[in-house]
């Protein structure tokens, strides 16, 4: 089968709008009787179905959680970016989609990259009118701020809680859509199976999470906007919740997983501190606006941190790359910290550790402070303490809950942080108008593969999650169902309805029925280490082979002895997240298939053997310049197709910060 | 920071579904750290569980960052436990010793019946925010963003307004169990915006009755919500929802 991105022909600044322009239409009284489905309720998925239910489509939506407005999406932190120039500091539509490109180191269609900064700026006003309360100036206009990768100031905020307000902003939206009765929404439900119909994907098998039955859901089109799969490493910064189950199945019923191995792996986090720990906190990249990361020159140097005078402390993002200093892109600064740790400069109990230290900004900061008071020459802790309130103000949140974790006060010492994983590039594979390749089923936000290429730069997650529910889906969808307007609703008594649904049955009862001794936590735990350790941030062929065998054997093991407690027909989380843990391992096996396969370094992906003698990522853009889209064979079984990647308008170099 | 490791005694909630009557059970913990969070206790405790063959004790959760507002526990009598202005998945076992008893049950509320365990349901909220709780604009109708400025003021106190997540922590701990705190933090986070403006009478009416419908109980002013709210929501919410919702009603505002 051929990939076929269908970028519509023309300059790269015209596609879009020729193709709004000139897409096929769907008419009030036809949108009236298409249904569409939409699984997750993240910024994709709630902006999309809120969208689909005003134009007039017949839209489900679908979430695990109790409630729409808890998805993984509530918790980014940092801003989301658009191409607005309020700063009239040089930005524009082409810097960002120039920016997004490099950022993920030229693995990235550029159809679909300048699509994502056009639409970038109508998220904002869209945002405000629905009154997200983003961060303003005293002038009343809105505040922007830096993040890492760029040079410019696009990215909007609202304190540390951007994705909060943003998802509150399209979930408020949605449940207007439900009360004009264009949506319907259903909570604590799973999407368990795509039901396909003639090749195309016509509904869906979910389970209602409370009583453990089994649904069959028709749709014209199924949208699949359920977030990433970072939880395949067991510890990351997603949700506890955040899985591959909605994606793993649509892949095994045909579509092709894009990339699946391009992770991110955030480099401020707060480290792990035990063997009880059950997840990652961020601490959000806009901290590196303000904060320095340094180590000691010292190797094993256990003095306090305040102990170590400036000339005895390495700088070392500074040092190395002083164009981008603190500012360097997630996967650069996530590498140097592992490098400087693999070699015995790492901090605090585990030595698995750097520090982000605002001393000089908070000193900075007072000074600034004292000065628009008048007050120019006060005493050095006057200063600080001035200092301190724009700091708490800034950041706050972040500082209080790094307080709460880890039971230091970050004012006064600095921060301790280690990379972790964050956030998935790869996912399904669709083209320019999100479908996958199965027709009918289609991906957006953080579940498909689309716009980030190696590696995301800093507040473009939201930018995308948004522009596919709100610019993207409203056009590609109508242009695709313009030609089923006369498919009439499928009953769901339908043969292909029951056999799923017997299916998924079959599945669960058959994992029930195990009764083993294993809990599915610690298949999960050891699923993690396998990643983390083998194709996390630094990759190699034999660690990676090595990994694929012991995920074969752990994938064994787990449907011989794992352990389900409670019953089917039931509220009953174990069993929720048995099944999650079961696509977790088929999918980790082909993430380091991927890998093993990607014989270059590009953007998280960190081949050890391709770096350039200074350490830096070496890209094989001869023989690597494609999307690796895996098509599902069997168990164990994917087949590599590629889609080449065409530069027109820029031209790839090695991506270098320095 | 000095880490220990403790020995403690959980008393918790069961009850197998909202069919059933639910009762008081006793476990014993042994070596907890005090660097967990109290989430990671529980899993502790459930892994045990699982290893002995019985039922773990379900509990929402999801984001474990103090955002998402799902982890609803009622920890010796307060919502979310002791520290202020935190969820139970950002409160850190450090807060105890060795010997300790702890008492766990659900958010206590008509308005929130048991779904399980720990797990209550919620959706009463959704449907108070479906009632009113946003501005109508569609997609693609926006004006740009800089159009129209907002005193920074205004903005910042509805920011702190929308900060609410949603737990009903409030709900729990209010002897009336009355949602207010959450109703008045949607109709502040919108009337202090001129966006939510034009709607603010009939939203400050619906969301009200819907309120009243879902079975909550009403406001007397004892200020356990604002107590116990992990996102420090201001009482003086309750008081510009009640001035809103006068307003709107002597102005005669349709209920839509
Ligand atoms: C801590 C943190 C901070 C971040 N900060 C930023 C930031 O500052 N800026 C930025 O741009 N990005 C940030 N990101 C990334 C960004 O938040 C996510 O990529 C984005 O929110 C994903 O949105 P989504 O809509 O694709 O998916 P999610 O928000 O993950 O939503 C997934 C939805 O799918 C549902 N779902 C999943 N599977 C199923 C199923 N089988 N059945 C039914 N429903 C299902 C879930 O219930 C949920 O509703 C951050 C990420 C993290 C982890
Ligand atoms: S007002 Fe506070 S306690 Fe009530 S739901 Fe909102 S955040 Fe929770
Ligand atoms: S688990 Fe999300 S707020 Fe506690």
């Amino acid at each position: 089968m051929a990939l076929n991105s269908k970028i519509p022909a023309g300059p790269i600044d015209a596609k879009w709008k020729t193709y709004k322009s000139t897409c096929k239409l769907v008419n009030p009284a036809n949108k009236r009787q298409l249904e569409i489905i939409v699984v997750g309720t993240g910024l994709a998925g709630a902006s999309a179905a809120a969208s689909l239910g005003e134009m007039g489509y017949k839209v489900k939506a679908f979430c695990f959680q109790d409630s729409p407005r808890r998805a993984h999406s509530i918790a980014a932190q940092g801003g989301i970016n658009a191409a607005k120039n309020y700063q009239n500091d040089g930005d524009s539509t082409y810097r960002l989609f120039y920016d997004t490109i490099k950022g993920g180191d030229y693995r990235a269609r550029e159809g679909n990259v300048h699509r994502l900064a056009e639409v970038s700026a109508s998220i904002i006003d869209q945002c405000v009118a629905q009154g997200v309360p983003f961060a303003r100036e005293y002038g009343g206009l809105l505040s922007n701020r830096s993040f890492g990768g760029t040079q410019v100031q696009r990215t909007f905020y609202a304190a540390g809680q951007t994705g909060q307000q943003l998802l509150i902003g399209a979930y408020q939206a949605l449940e207007r859509q439900v009360a004009l009765g264009t949506v319907e929404m259903y909570s604590r439900h799973e999407m368990l199976e795509v039901v396909k119909i003639d090749g195309k994907a016509r509904g869906i098998i979910a389970r209602n999470l409370v009583t453990g039955e089994l649904e069959r859901h028709f749709g014209h089109a199924v949208l699949l906007c359920t977030g990433g799969y970072g939880n395949v490493f067991y510890l990351s910064t997603n949700a506890m919740g955040s899985n591959v189950t909605a994606a793993w199945k649509a892949h095994r019923q045909g579509a092709f997983f894009g990339n699946p191995c391009f992770t991110q792996i955030h480099p401020t986090c707060i480290p792990v501190s035990g063997d009880h720990q059950s997840k990652l906190t961020l601490m959000s990249e806009s901290l590196r606006n303000d904060g320095r990361i340094w180590v000691p020159k010292k190797q094993g140097d256990n003095r306090k941190p305040t102990d170590i005078a400036e000339e005895e402390r390495d700088y070392y993002l500074e040092r190395r790359y002083p164009a981008f200093g603190n500012l360097v892109p997630r996967d650069v600064a996530s590498r140097a910290a592992k490098e400087r740790c693999d070699a015995g400069y790492g901090v605090g109990s585990s030595k698995m550790a750097v520090y982000l230290d605002f001393a000089a900004a908070i000193e900075r900061y007072g000074k600034i402070e004292a000065n628009k008071q008048g007050k120019g020459n006060l005493d050095k802790a006057s200063i600080i303490a001035l200092g301190k309130d724009v700091v708490k103000e800034k950041y706050g949140n972040l500082f209080d809950m790094y307080a709460k974790i880890t039971g230091e006060n970050p004012y006064e010492v600095p921060m301790r942080i280690y990379p972790a994983v964050h956030y998935t590039m790869g996912g399904l594979w669709v083209d320019y108008e999100l479908m996958t390749t199965v027709p009918n089923l289609y991906a957006l936000g953080e579940a498909n593969f689309s716009d980030h290429g190696a590696n995301r730069l800093g507040a473009s997650a939201l930018m995308q999650g948004l522009a596919d529910g709100y610019f993207v889906i409203p056009y590609t969808l109508g242009n695709n169902l313009a030609d089923d307007i006369r498919t009439k609703a499928i009953p769901t008594d339908h043969p292909a309805f029951v056999a799923a649904e017997k299916e998924v049955s079959d599945r669960i009862n058959r994992m029930m029925n195990i009764k083993g001794k294993e809990s599915v936590e610690s298949f999960h735990k050891r699923l993690g280490k396998i990643m983390w350790d083998k194709c996390g941030m630094g990759r190699n062929a034999k660690g990676l082979e090595e990994a694929i065998r012991e995920i074969q054997a752990l994938r064994k093991e787990f449907w011989s002895n794992v352990r389900i407690p409670g019953e089917v027909k039931e509220f009953n989380p174990e069993l929720d997240k048995a099944g999650r843990v079961a696509d977790f391992i088929e999918l980790g096996e082909l993430m380091c298939k991927d890998a093993l396969h990607r014989e270059e370094s590009c953007g998280g992906h960190f081949r050890e053997e391709s770096q350039t003698e200074d350490g830096e990522a070496l890209r094989d853009d001869e023989k690597f310049m494609y999307v690796a889209a895996w098509e599902f064979k069997g168990e164990s079984q994917f087949e590599l197709h590629k889609e080449t990647l065409d530069y027109e308008v820029v031209h790839p170099s090695a991506r270098s910060y320095k | 920071m000095q880490h220990y490791n403790m020995n403690l005694t959980l008393k918790v909630w069961r009850q197998r579904n909202n069919k059933v009557k639910g009762h008081f059970e006793t476990f014993q913990v042994k070596n907890i750290s005090s660097e967990m969070s109290f989430l990671e206790m529980f899993d502790v405790l459930n892994e045990q569980l699982v290893a002995e063959g019985k039922d773990p004790i379900a509990f929402d959760h999801d984001c474990r960052e103090g955002i998402c507002g799902m982890c609803s526990m009622h920890i010796n009598g307060r919502s979310h436990g002791p520290w202020d202005q935190t969820t139970t998945c950002q409160l850190h076992m450090r807060e105890y010793k060795d010997g300790d008893t702890i008492v766990v049950e659900p958010w206590r509320a008509n308005a929130f019946p048991v779904i399980r365990d720990l797990v209550v349901d919620r959706s009463s909220f959704d449907r108070i925010i479906a009632a009113g709780g946003y501005v109508s604009v569609n997609t693609g109708n926006a004006v740009d963003a800089n159009a129209l400025p907002i005193e920074k003021q205004k903005a910042d106190e509805s920011f702190a307004a929308a900060s609410c997540i949603g737990c009903g922590a409030c709900v729990a701990a209010c002897p009336n169990a009355s949602a207010m705190l959450f109703v008045s933090a949607k109709i502040a986070h919108l009337a202090l915006l001129p966006q939510g403006d034009p709607e603010r009478k009939v939203r400050a009416v619906n969301m009200v009755q819907q309120m009243d419908t879902e079975g909550f109980g009403s406001c007397t002013n004892i200020g356990a919500c604002e107590a116990e709210c992990p996102k420090g929501i201001s009482l003086e919410n309750i008081a510009r929802l009640n001035r809103e919702y006068v307003g709107a009603v002597f102005s005669g505002s349709p209920r839509g």
